[in-house]
């Protein structure tokens, strides 16, 4: 029987590239369901993980957007720089890709020593990386001829197909979990901003996920400053029973919106769990999106749609 | 005059080593210095570190590589069209640096239609390319031979109309005129330098350097071949040592269009400061040349791992609303100068 602890590593394996995301938003249906709270230093280094995990996600994607396009080089700074990002994850967690580092009731370890001040560092690191993004690629007149007004999405489509997270936002819906239901996590404690963009085009969708790039390394900044301490595991029973009942939680994954719907029996294990992952809706709109636009738009849309084949894979 | 007096045999047993020999060279040059490292610097990486001294035997080993390969035919191709498309492709490259003079009395063939000639034989590698599509039976091969035809034939006209320029202001076809007219040529009164057409004819220039990034279906306009679109365009169904002769004709056609460009534009195989009809050009100019030649395949390599690729449509717009007024605007120009001074 998968055990609640257990189901953690399972969940790592649904977007590859920002595994520690994926678990937070089942841990916190758990802890909804046997009604413990983390103590607030856990909150904050899961945000923290949180919001790195999204950096190496969609720092990715701003480089392999050019690859897709046909520019080679933006994709090896994008490795490059997310190297540094997954090495201060390792660092905590002992785990690259998976790190499996959620717990029920707070998280496995502390953060290690001199963790902090090497953070801010890469976070800095990585903003440097956006303004080179931001120069190579966003101001070249090529991507723009290849981006602008392609795959245009207006918000009404987007939201009845079921789009989420930088998707929609591009689209101009100004719509975050982060900021509108943050479920215990300290997003409200911090000064941050939810990018919007009126176009609804392949450009749009880019530009937004660059500044939530920027964005998020500025709130893993901030978190690292204001990180209070003491414990962070609450008092949870050495066998993990939850209750009977029914939870959904979503937070907004780098993908979009990804929720879980856990039911339980009061077993060791749950009964049933819903996964509701942000790609698989985002790619449903392609059949509308791609209808009667040139071979090269259909690289370029996909794209920009950005999703990743374990997220899809339901 | 030559000091040593060949028989015409031993002439053409030369030419035919030095033909190979100059499609060769800056092919394998610009494989290793662009390809394996300029580009690995480009992108925070080593690039090939093992096979050698700094990997530099890579080249030769890649090479092996090629020619260990299976060779496959696919069953519904065109067998005979399939085979002979690599070798046309290659050809033309050869042919192109017949008319290439590389110093004094270095030279392959001086014809005085030599730009004409030069124009002429490059644009036949579309045959090759149409062919290798075709004859792939594959809808990718056959999507990327349309698409690198399309772009060869459209790019090939701002190509020559920005070479008219040059022509005017030399007053010759001839490549050794040329290159005679811009190394005694002055500027303002002011000899010393020569006069090299890169300084008059700087629109020329670019539009020639731009058309030859497309003719070489080099990013941003490597849609005939684009990846993420085609799998590998003309060149999906080829393996082997014909997916090499492909690679070597490719890199070689570079060579070929940066030996024009150094001719027509950057004086060719002379320096300013030495003499024009001394012996030991016809060992200097070639290796001027050749320096040229790195210069020029730089920018291309560059301007290759740097930019993102366009789309077709807008390729051509670029091609017939842009270049080709740029470059009829600029022949005119030259030749109201020519005419008033």
């Amino acid at each position: 029987m998968r055990t609640y602890p257990k189901v953690t590593t399972l969940i790592n394996r649904i977007d590859w590239l920002s595994s520690f995301a994926n678990e937070v938003p089942f841990i916190l249906a758990a802890e909804r369901l046997m009604e413990i709270e983390a103590p607030p230093r856990a909150q904050y280094i899961r945000t923290i993980l949180f919001e790195m995990a999204r950096v190496a996600n969609i720092g990715l994607f701003l480089g392999e957007m050019g690859l897709q396009l046909g520019a080679v080089t933006p994709a090896f700074y994008a490795f490059r720089d997310r190297e540094f990002v997954l090495n201060q994850i390792e660092a905590v967690t002992g785990g690259r890709f998976h790190p499996n580092f959620d717990r029920i009731g707070g998280l496995k370890d502390d953060l290690p020593k001199g963790w902090i001040a090497e953070t801010k560092q890469v976070m800095e690191r990585l903003r440097d990386y956006c303004d080179m993004i931001e120069t190579l690629l966003v101001g070249n007149e090529i991507f723009q001829a290849r981006c602008r007004g392609i795959g245009v999405i207006p918000a009404e489509v987007g939201l009845a197909y079921g789009l989420s997270g930088a998707n929609i936002r591009a689209s101009g819906v100004d719509w975050d979990i982060r900021r509108d239901n943050p479920c215990g996590l300290p997003y409200d404690k911090i000064d941050w901003k939810v990018w919007t963009h009126p176009d609804g085009d392949s450009f749009a969708r880019y530009w937004v996920r660059l500044q939530e790039t920027r964005e998020a390394t500025h709130i893993v900044d901030q978190l690292c400053d204001s990180l209070p301490s003491g414990p962070i595991m609450a008092k949870v029973p050495r066998i993990i029973k939850v209750p009977e009942g029914e939870a959904w939680v979503s937070t907004e994954n780098p993908l979009g919106e990804m929720g879980y719907h856990i039911v339980s029996k009061g077993d060791l294990g749950p009964y049933r769990v819903k996964i509701r992952s942000a790609s698989f809706s985002n790619v449903s709109i392609t059949p509308w999106v791609l209808r009667g636009v040139y071979v090269p738009d259909v690289v370029t849309i996909l794209a920009s749609l950005y999703f990743i084949l374990g997220d899809i894979d339901r | 005059m030559l000091a040593i007096h060949l028989a015409y045999w031993q002439q053409s047993i030369l030419r035919v080593v030095g033909v190979l020999a100059a499609v060769l060279l800056p092919a394998g040059a610009f494989v290793n210095l662009f390809l394996f490292k300029m580009v690995s610097f480009m992108q925070n990486r080593l690039g090939p570190m093992e096979a050698g001294p700094h990997g530099q035997l890579q080249l030769l080993a890649e090479v092996g590589k090629f020619i260990q390969k299976e060779d496959i035919v696919p069953e519904r191709a065109d067998r005979r069209l399939f085979k002979l498309a690599p070798y046309l492709v290659v050809g033309t490259v050869l042919l192109v640096y017949l008319a290439v003079p590389f110093g004094p009395d270095a030279y392959f063939a001086n014809l005085d239609a030599g730009v004409f000639y030069v124009l002429a034989v490059s644009s036949l590698s579309v045959i090759g390319v149409l062919i290798a599509g075709w004859a792939s039976a594959n809808k990718y091969s056959l999507l990327g031979g349309l698409r690198a035809a399309g772009q060869l034939i459209a790019y090939e006209l701002p190509m020559v109309l920005a070479l008219v320029g040059v022509v005017i202001q030399a007053g010759s076809l001839n490549l050794q005129a040329i290159v005679a007219a811009q190394h005694n040529g002055e500027m303002f009164g002011f000899g010393a330098l020569g006069n090299p057409f890169v300084l008059t004819q700087f629109v020329g220039f670019g539009v020639f350097m731009i058309a030859t990034q497309a003719e070489l279906t080099q990013t941003p306009f490597d849609m005939p071949i684009a990846e993420s679109e085609l799998v590998a365009g003309y060149t999906t169904e080829y393996s082997g040592l014909r997916f090499l002769l492909f690679f070597i004709g490719e890199f070689a056609s570079a060579g070929a269009f940066a030996a024009v460009a150094a001719t027509m534009f950057l004086g060719g195989w002379a320096l300013p400061g030495l003499d024009l009809d001394a012996n030991y050009m016809n060992v200097l100019g070639p290796l001027v040349l050749f320096a040229k030649i790195l210069v020029l395949a730089g920018l291309i390599f560059f301007i290759r791992f740097t930019y993102p690729r366009l789309r077709e449509d807008q390729l051509q717009r670029f091609a017939w609303t842009i270049l080709i007024p740029v470059s009829l605007l600029n022949i005119v120009a030259t030749a109201v100068l020519k005419v008033v001074f």
